[in-house]
Order: structure tokens, then sequence, then C-alpha cells
């Protein structure tokens, strides 16, 4: 790949044009939690992801950030259907997928593919390459122009990868390299969308860039969309148009990159974006220490989520789930759900945070 | 070993002042494998003072953490050759035998570990985790340590110590385990912490209630901190000091203001412009090092980042491939790199500093 292309700048947003290629609706993933001596009942249920409403437009990348159990690779794993929702609706092209079957999925399953957060178990380390790439077109009896092999050698050019180690085994590969294979397995379909799930997470920093820059080649010349679920804020923030924050399996703003970097509403948002460390000694953005940990989705707390770390909570807050709405002052697509949002300006902050 | 105590201000870590607690001088670490013979660690060295925290930045494969295993004597003799010097509070550390070391590890200098779920045995409970290395070196009863522990556990923020202290570490979260391991590695009140990649498991909002809370420790205890990552932004936020490594070696060194905000070395360069900020431009894509690091088995001749450096063509007399650079100047802000001082500064006024927005 390289790295001197000048790209063309993407077409603005795409969000709001024509037809959303995804829609999730209230989607709901509940995993039951069993105890009891020989016979087993259900005791609990983990709420992974509770009451999710997102849209993915074609060729768009959506961001998904929060910290880990937040439920952002469970909504992943939903989108390609991995999973089977507890509630709620899938809609792919128009096509209600929640609960299909395995047959009705085929078809999409091909368009929807995933990459997946670790380059090293997500490879079998018995095939060689050209059958990693291949299997996917095996699979669902694809016999490209010129035969499986001659595409598989494509598509390892167009990660930046050489052709002629067609057989070569994955362990013969570095980490990065690895992650351009599980790329060009997730593209050997010409999917519409890709689950990128941490796609970048496992590599060091000067590789990362390498892999961001490849999936941002194809996004744009592929016209793919992504939903690109990671926890590195900056990272996100370069890949995608529109990012979402999740919060114990609930989205709690969704924006375009510019208004949710610049101008956050939601407290834990603000939080999230103070507690990003810059290569820079001069950088003094006041910080949010929040106190304590994610609480348990087994058991989540009334009201909003984020009551038990945030710094305005108030009596209603406990009381009252604040709905993802668009605020006042806020631009077109800008969904909050807080009760006492932030004015939006992350410079100005009152003294009584920092104590937090 | 002999002492390398130089006339010439041998504190190459930068300012003077403060005697090193911590020196280390042209350190080797060398492993036997199949293969070949791994020069993990080739001629470092390197100072920490009392009370303050070098940063130790590289990618996978650099040899950060070997270096800080070499310090607290970790690894097996049997297949490791070390040479130089490392000298703490003036005592020879290398080839001191490992009864010395075993004195010395836990009370005047420990460790924290990357991943607290796999440093920490599932079989004990956090009390006894922490009040073994306490027992171990005061001589204290079981109740002693038990007390000790609790204490440990308040002063690291766990709510309710008292209770949890006779937990085991999967009922604890991850930022949790890594307060217990903090604990645990503080329990003695040693002179020097290395921490090994402390918050890389962790989300960012965890990451920087730890990174405030060794800051807070270190304060008050004034320990001296060694703390290996590869994230220049935790460094950005903790450190005075930072050395850059690369396969093994040491390729700049300064204050965290002149590494970050004046990089000397094309690698340092590389490393800033490939990470993404929160404010930069979006439509530019990133500028990776192009290439993958070298095996430490068979380094690349002269200078080991010359297959990934853009600017080997303004080296005048092209030495890069012939010639290792030494770091220099000796003391202060240093980077090994044969490219000349007014090239380098021109190099990264021009073409790093707007990349870097």
């Amino acid at each position: 790949m390289s790295n001197e292309l000048t790209l063309p700048k993407p077409s603005g947003a795409a969000a709001g044009s024509g037809d959303p290629l995804l829609t999730i609706k209230g989607v709901q993933k509940h995993f039951p939690v069993m105890d009891g001596f020989l016979f087993k009942r259900q005791v609990g249920a983990v709420h992974a992801v509770d009451g999710v409403d997102l849209e993915v437009f074609p060729s768009e990348s959506v961001g998904l950030v929060g910290e880990s159990g937040c439920g952002k690779s469970t909504l992943g794993r939903l989108v390609t259907r991995l999973l089977e929702p507890t509630g709620g609706e899938i809609r792919y092209n128009g096509q209600d997928i929640t609960h299909a079957g395995r047959k009705e999925l085929a078809p999409i399953r091909s368009e929807i593919q995933m990459i997946f957060q670790d380059p090293y178990s997500s490879l079998n380390p018995r095939h060689t390459v050209g059958s990693i790439i291949g299997a996917p077109m095996e699979i669902n009896g694809i016999n490209p122009k010129g035969g499986i092999q001659r595409r598989v050698q494509e598509l390892l050019e167009t990660v930046g990868l050489n052709p002629e180690h067609y057989n070569r085994f994955p362990h013969e590969f570095s980490g990065g390299q690895r992650q351009r294979i599980g790329v060009a397995r997730a593209l050997s379909l010409s999917p519409k969308l890709i689950v990128a799930d941490e796609p970048v997470s496992a590599l060091d920093v000067s590789i990362q860039a390498q892999v961001v820059n490849l999936l941002q080649d194809l996004q744009r010349e592929l016209g793919i969309a992504f939903l690109f679920i990671a926890h590195d804020l900056s990272v996100v923030r370069h890949f995608s148009q529109r990012v979402a924050v999740m919060y114990l399996g609930k989205i709690v703003e969704i924006a375009d990159r510019r208004s949710l970097y610049e101008s956050p509403r939601h407290p834990y948002t603000h939080a999230l974006l103070s507690a990003v460390p810059e290569a820079d000694p001069d950088d003094d953005r006041e910080r949010i220490r929040l106190v304590g940990d994610v609480p348990s989705p087994l058991n989540p707390p009334s009201g909003c989520r984020f009551r038990t770390r945030c710094w305005k909570a108030q009596e209603k807050c406990a009381t009252e789930e604040p709905p993802l709405i668009q605020l006042s002052g806020n631009s077109a697509g800008h969904l909050t759900a807080c009760h006492f949002p932030e004015d939006g300006n992350a410079a100005v902050v009152p003294d009584q945070r920092a104590e937090v | 070993m002999t002492t390398q105590a130089k006339p010439e201000g041998a504190s190459p870590a930068g300012s003077g002042g403060d005697k090193p607690f911590l020196s280390v001088r042209d350190l080797s670490v060398r492993f036997s494998t199949e293969d070949g013979v791994v020069r993990a660690v080739d001629n470092l060295s390197f100072d920490v003072e009392p009370g303050s925290t070098l940063g130790i930045v590289g990618e996978s494969g650099s040899g950060k953490s070997v270096t800080n295993l070499a310090v607290l004597g970790l690894h097996n003799p049997d297949r490791t050759q070390i040479t130089g010097s490392i000298k703490l509070d003036g005592q020879e550390l290398v080839g001191a035998p490992n009864r010395e070391l075993e004195k010395l590890r836990g009370k005047t200098m420990s460790m924290i570990f990357q991943d607290p779920l796999t440093a920490l045995s599932p079989y004990h409970t956090i009390g006894k985790q922490i009040g073994e290395t306490f027992q171990k070196h005061t001589g204290a009863s079981k109740k002693e340590a038990r007390d000790r522990a609790i204490e440990m556990l308040t002063k690291v923020g766990i709510p309710q110590p008292t209770t949890r202290v006779d937990d085991y570490p999967h009922q604890f979260s991850g930022g949790m385990r890594q307060r217990a391991m903090i604990a645990m590695s503080l329990v003695c009140d040693p002179k020097l912490v290395i921490a090994d990649e402390p918050t890389t498991a962790l989300d960012v909002t965890v990451q920087a209630q730890i990174l405030d809370l060794l800051k807070d420790l270190q304060q008050e205890m004034g320990t001296a901190i060694i703390l290996i990552t590869h994230d220049l932004g935790v460094v950005a936020r903790t450190a005075q000091k930072i050395m850059v490594m690369y396969a093994g070696r040491a390729v700049e060194r300064g204050t965290v203001r002149e590494v970050l905000k004046a990089p000397q070395h094309p690698y340092t360069w590389g490393l800033l412009s490939s990470m993404p900020s929160l404010s930069g431009d979006v439509d530019v894509p990133l500028r990776p090092v192009r290439g993958t690091p070298p095996s430490l088995i068979n380094l690349p001749t002269g200078c080991p980042f010359n297959p990934r450096c853009d600017f080997r063509e303004q080296v005048i007399g092209g030495g890069c491939t012939s010639e290792r650079p030494p770091l220099s100047p000796a003391t202060g802000h240093a980077a090994a790199c044969h490219l000349s001082v007014a090239q380098r500064q021109d190099i990264f006024i021009d073409q790093i500093k707007p990349r870097l927005g």
C-alpha cells in the first residue's frame, strides 16, 4: 500500500443521503445467567445491549466507542448475526434479518463481513493464506473470473502483501501483515458492510497507522460501509464520519465526528475525551477523573445508567431515563441522552468538576 | 565490573543535580536460541534520579521489557548473557548472586506488570499476595501483614478494604486488579518501581485513574519510576524524561518537552506522525513508519533503523548502512543519527512539524 497516495476528499458526511444500508431499532441482547443444583434456572440476565438505535448508510463509516463491557462488540456480533437479538429489529437493505434463519441469511452474510481484533487467533494456523482468503468464496460457491487463486492474489496485492505468499502459513507473517490477511478475507466477497471489531488495537503504533490507512483507502475506493468498533478515540475520529458513544449497553451520544469531538454534550463523552492522553507536554486540557468502574450490566442502575459516576447526577437521573434526542443548539443528527447536558464547549469548564 | 563513574558528568538522561538512583551503563542482553543469538539489548546506558519518572518508549521487540527484567535480575542465567553494569544506589547488580537480588526485589525495587490477571495468583487472596512480600522482607507476623495489606489497599483507593482484602483476584475488576498490583509493588516502600505497560490493558478512563494514582503515590513516597509503554501520550502525562528505544538501543533521549516538542531522530518523527490525534486533520492519511521492525537475530548493518528511514539519502557520506551512529551528545537531549544537528532541525521544522498539527 502506498501511503503517499493523495486521497480524494470524502464526499462530506454521507449520513442522511438515501436509504440506510443497515437499520437497528431498539435492539437488545440479554445473556441469561443460570444457577441452581441439578435444575438450572435463570437467575438474571446480563444486559449487554439494551435498546440501541443506529443507522449505517452506504459507504459511510460509523465509529462505536466505549469502555470494555459496554456492549460494543456484542452489537457488532448482532449486526453480523453471529448472535441472535433478544429484542428489537435489525434491517439490512430493507430486509428484516432479526431472526432470519441460516438459509435466509446466507446471501446477506456475504455482504456483511467482519474483521476481528486479534490477528493471532482469528487465522487458522494450519491453513495457508491462500485457503484462508479463498474459503469464503468456496463456501459461497463463487467462482471468480480466472479462478479463486487469481482472485486471492489480487486481494493480497490490494492489501499490500506479496501475491507470491499465497502458500505461506499465518505464522510466517508479522502482526500487521496478519491483520492485512484478515482484511483480505473480509474483502473476498466484495462486501457492502464491514464490521471491524478493534481491528488495530493489537498492533504497534507505527503498524496501526499502516492498517488504518489501508482500511481508509479501501473504504474510499470500494465504497464499503464500516461499523468501526474501537476504544481508541483518536483512531475512531480519524476513521469514522459519524461516531456513537456507548455506555452499559446504550448509546448515550451520537453525532458526526466534528460536533462530537468539538462540542460533546454528554458528560460521559466529555470524560472519555478528557482521559485520552495526548503526546503533547503542553496539553493542559482539564481532566475529568471518573471515579469507580462501569457498574455491572447484570443489574444496571435505574434511570440514566451513567448517574453512578456522573458529577451532575440529581434525583431526576435516578428515576427517569433520559431519551436519546437532539438537544437545542446541536447540529442535525447530534443526539444526546442526558437530563443535564454540558454546554457543548469543550474548553469552558466549571471548577467543581475537577474534584469529582 | 569496574566502576564506570565518568568524570565528564555521567548523567546521560539530562540534567545533573541529583545523584542517579539507578545507573545503567553499556548494558547488553543476549539470548542464545536455536536460530541464533538474539541481541535484545545492545549497549544501553541510562540513569534514573530519585523521585523522578523515566519513560521508556518503543515498539514490541525493542528491548524495553528485557532491559527492565535485567535490572530486576529475572532472566534465566543459563540462557542469558548479560554484560555491562547496572548500579542500584551504588550496588552492582550484574553478576550479583541471586540471594542478594532476592533481598532487593520487592523491597528496594519492584515491578508492576502489564496484565494483572496473569500476574496475580488465582489461588490466593489479594491480601495474602500483598502481605507475602511484606512478611518476607520485614519478618512481620501474619496479622501485621494483613493490616499492612489493608493499609495499602486503602492507599490505592480500593473501596471497603477490610472486606476486599479477603477477595480473590477474579472478584476484582480490571482497574481494581491493577490497583492491587500497585499496592503489592509498593508494600515495602521501594525506592524504584518499574511499571511495564501498567495501563495498556485498561480503558482510557481507568488508565487516567491509574496514572494519577501512580503520580500521587510517587509524590508522597519519593519513588523513582521507570514507565515502559508504547503510548507517547501516557509518557507525556507522567514522565519527566523519555528514552526512545529501537532494536535494543536507545535512539533518542531527553526531557519530555525536548523529545516531544523538538524530536531529533527519524524514528521518533515516525512514531509521532503515525499517531492520530484528537485535533489533527482527518482527511490527511496517517504517516506510518514504513516496513516492519527488524529481527534481533539478524540486525541490519550500520544504523538498525536505516531500512525504514526516509532520510537516508540526505546523510552526507552515507554512513547509515555501514556505521552505527552513537547516541550523542553525551548529556542532555541526544539522538543516535548520522544526520547533522542542523539537518535534523531543518527537516523537523520544514517537514515533520506541519504534519503533527
